[in-house]
């Protein structure tokens, strides 16, 4: 218990330091590494939120990173191509601005969260596995055949989008939006693990008759946290779309929803930083064993499964030890 | 539309129904009994269209290489089950999806590995080749009819095996009550084997049948496999003949939605919108399908409440 906040600190700390020293070095592309895991700890942040403090074993968390994504696609191309969104009943016009694509993003991605979580939460188990896995496929294909946004192709932006007073083209600047937002996130994770919600919602996971003879619903706390992390997963969605300059259908396919997942088991479930660990030791694995071995898959595969097999907890329950769950 | 061809695609339909069926009774197989989500059962798939697909190029025979796919398939199948399913039983699906999600990655990389990045094909045999015309006049390719027949064979192979054999009698008890059946002395580890095994040859079986008409490469099995969960979330977990039935229903769905849709929205709609739109929605149509079962019955048409 003592030691996993120091960890937690250390391993905060310690992206900072990597993206500082990479940028005195000069290596731009160790921080876009950096940004990399910061953006995909942030969707695996939200996906905490279902899967570790609800239970929602989720594997369509895809669809959510996926609409973030377009919608930074779909209105910066508007912007890029100065022709409008949609010219009536009102006239809406693409941007550039990454505020207003993020909440277009969250807005977005938490009405889908909200659409498929009502009628997903009405089954459990396996059910559940599956039926987010059926509305992660369904807008897939749906983005591979619509024509007007790329289909199979994607869509390329030219310029990475304006955040007023930065440059965003540093590599350092857009780091670190993506880092106080990463941080935003999780200060956000920790208050609602701790709030009455939260612990409701875990109440709910470990025993949901029990919750429902004192009176309170599972049904609502689960939405609401469903809900809740596909927002989250969306605006990570619309950062990655950003870093990379590129939206395509694999943002909605369910090897994204597979990964985002692994970052969580990774790292270690319901644990704060688990998703933050995840996706570093992700990336580090696919940095070094990529340039080992063309067929790096085959290590992560058996990373995976040791941990899967032998480390239950994750990486953070191995160094820290598994006392924080009790169920 | 003519009548025709809407028996074609009505047979087209049944076709791909058929070859989700020998994928989804696996898996609701290995559900029903073990309580096991197999993400893998595309891998084991895709290496029964590579055996097949190897075997054939070697020794020319078709025959040899169905053989060659069954026993790959459920060689692997029995292999990854002593090694790494066995351990997953009693763990919760978190964690199945999670480890069968690494074996997807290890056996894809694998393949890829070993026979390079490129498809092979596999070559409909002579005797196979060709159309064949029906009572009405319709013409319909030999192999596919073929393939239907095969499925419904396996079809009723496994309800007789389920239902009539002592091995069958083993599996449903083991689906009823684990502990009580191992505590009357039936192997139940065994058992699970050969479980397994089975399911991964159906699987293999089905890979080998539809490489002939499609190309074999990695990343074929998981398409498939996601529609084989589909399958048996709509027939209802465990339940073969609910694999059945949901499987023929989506291989309808998801041929005619194809060739109809486009066609629906064409009469109001201008043709170039109509196709996109009409494309986009039918390779929905299925998740549709499944999502709008699941709200009705959230655990499938067969399952148990």
């Amino acid at each position: 218990m003592r030691r996993e906040p120091l960890l937690n600190a250390a391993v905060f700390l310690g992206l900072l330091a990597a993206v500082l020293w990479a940028k005195a070095m000069d290596e731009p592309f160790t921080i876009t590494l950096a940004t990399r895991v910061a953006i995909l700890a942030l969707a695996g942040v939200g996906l905490n939120l279902a899967l570790g403090l609800g239970g929602l074993v989720s594997l369509g968390h895809a669809v959510f990173f996926g609409i973030g994504g377009y919608a930074m696609g779909i209105l910066a191309s508007h912007a890029q191509s100065y022709s409008p969104l949609i010219e009536w009943p009102v006239l809406i016009e693409g941007t550039k601005s990454m505020p207003v694509i993020w909440l277009v993003a969250m807005a977005a991605s938490g009405l889908a969260a909200l659409g498929i979580g009502a009628l997903s939460l009405r089954t459990s188990g396996v059910y559940f596995i599956m039926i987010t896995l059926a509305f992660g496929q369904m807008f897939y294909y749906f983005a591979i055949s619509w024509p007007a946004y790329g289909g199979e192709d994607g869509l390329s932006i030219y310029v990475r989008n304006g955040f007023p007073g930065l440059n965003t083209l540093d590599p350092i600047q857009f780091f670190a939006i993506c880092y106080v937002i990463l941080g935003l996130a999780l200060w956000l994770f920790s208050r609602l693990s701790r709030s009455a919600f939260g612990l409701a919602l875990g109440a709910a996971r470990q025993n949901a008759e029990r919750v429902m003879a004192v009176g309170i619903a599972p049904y609502r706390l689960r939405l609401v946290a469903f809900a809740l992390s596909g927002v989250i997963t969306g605006l990570a969605g619309a950062l990655f779309a950003d870093l990379n300059r590129f939206v395509s259908p694999t943002m909605f396919s369910w090897q994204t929803s597979g990964e985002i997942m692994v970052f969580v088991i990774l790292g270690g479930v319901a644990r704060l930083f688990g998703p933050v660990v995840g996706a570093a030791v992700f990336i580090l694995l696919e940095h070094v064993l990529g340039g080992l071995s063309e067929f790096w898959h085959i290590y992560l595969g058996a990373v995976l499964l040791v941990v899967v097999l032998f480390a239950r907890g994750g990486i953070i329950g191995l160094i820290a030890g598994r006392e924080v769950r009790h169920d | 539309m003519s009548l025709i061809l809407f028996i074609e695609q009505m047979l087209n339909g049944v076709q791909f129904g058929v070859m989700l069926f020998l994928m989804a009774a696996g898996l609701t197989l290995i559900f029903g009994v073990m309580g096991l989500i197999n993400l893998a059962h595309g891998s084991l798939y895709m290496i029964g269209a590579f055996a097949a697909a190897w075997v054939a190029g070697m020794s020319g025979s078709f025959v040899l290489a169905l053989i060659a796919s069954l026993a790959a398939a459920a060689a692997a199948g029995a292999l990854i089950e002593l090694t790494v399913i066995r351990r997953l039983y009693d763990r919760d699906h978190l964690d199945q999806v999670l480890a069968t999600f690494a074996l997807i990655l290890i056996f894809s990389e694998g393949t890829r590995w070993l026979f390079g990045s490129f498809p092979l094909f596999l070559e409909i045999p002579p005797y196979l080749s060709g159309p064949v015309t029906l009572p009405g006049g319709i013409e319909y390719p030999l192999y596919r009819l073929a393939i239907i027949g095969v499925g419904l064979l396996v079809a009723a192979g496994l309800f007789a095996l389920i239902a009539r054999t002592r091995i069958g009698i083993q599996i449903r008890a083991g689906e009823a009550d684990r502990e009580m059946i191992a505590a009357l002395g039936v192997n139940i580890s065994a058992l699970y084997t050969i479980v397994f095994a089975l399911g991964a040859a159906l699987a293999g079986l089905a890979g080998a049948l539809i490489g002939a008409i499609q190309s074999v490469q990695v990343g074929m099995g998981e398409p498939v496999l996601i529609l084989a969960f589909v399958v048996i979330v709509i027939g209802g977990i465990g339940s073969i003949k609910g694999a059945l039935v949901g499987a023929i229903l989506v291989g309808l769905t998801d041929t005619l939605g194809r060739v109809l849709l486009p066609a629906v929205f064409a009469q109001f709609m201008a043709p170039q919108a109509a196709s996109s739109v009409g494309s986009s929605l039918a390779s929905m149509s299925i998740y549709i399908l499944m999502a709008g079962v699941l709200v009705m019955r959230p655990s499938g048409l067969f399952g148990k409440a």
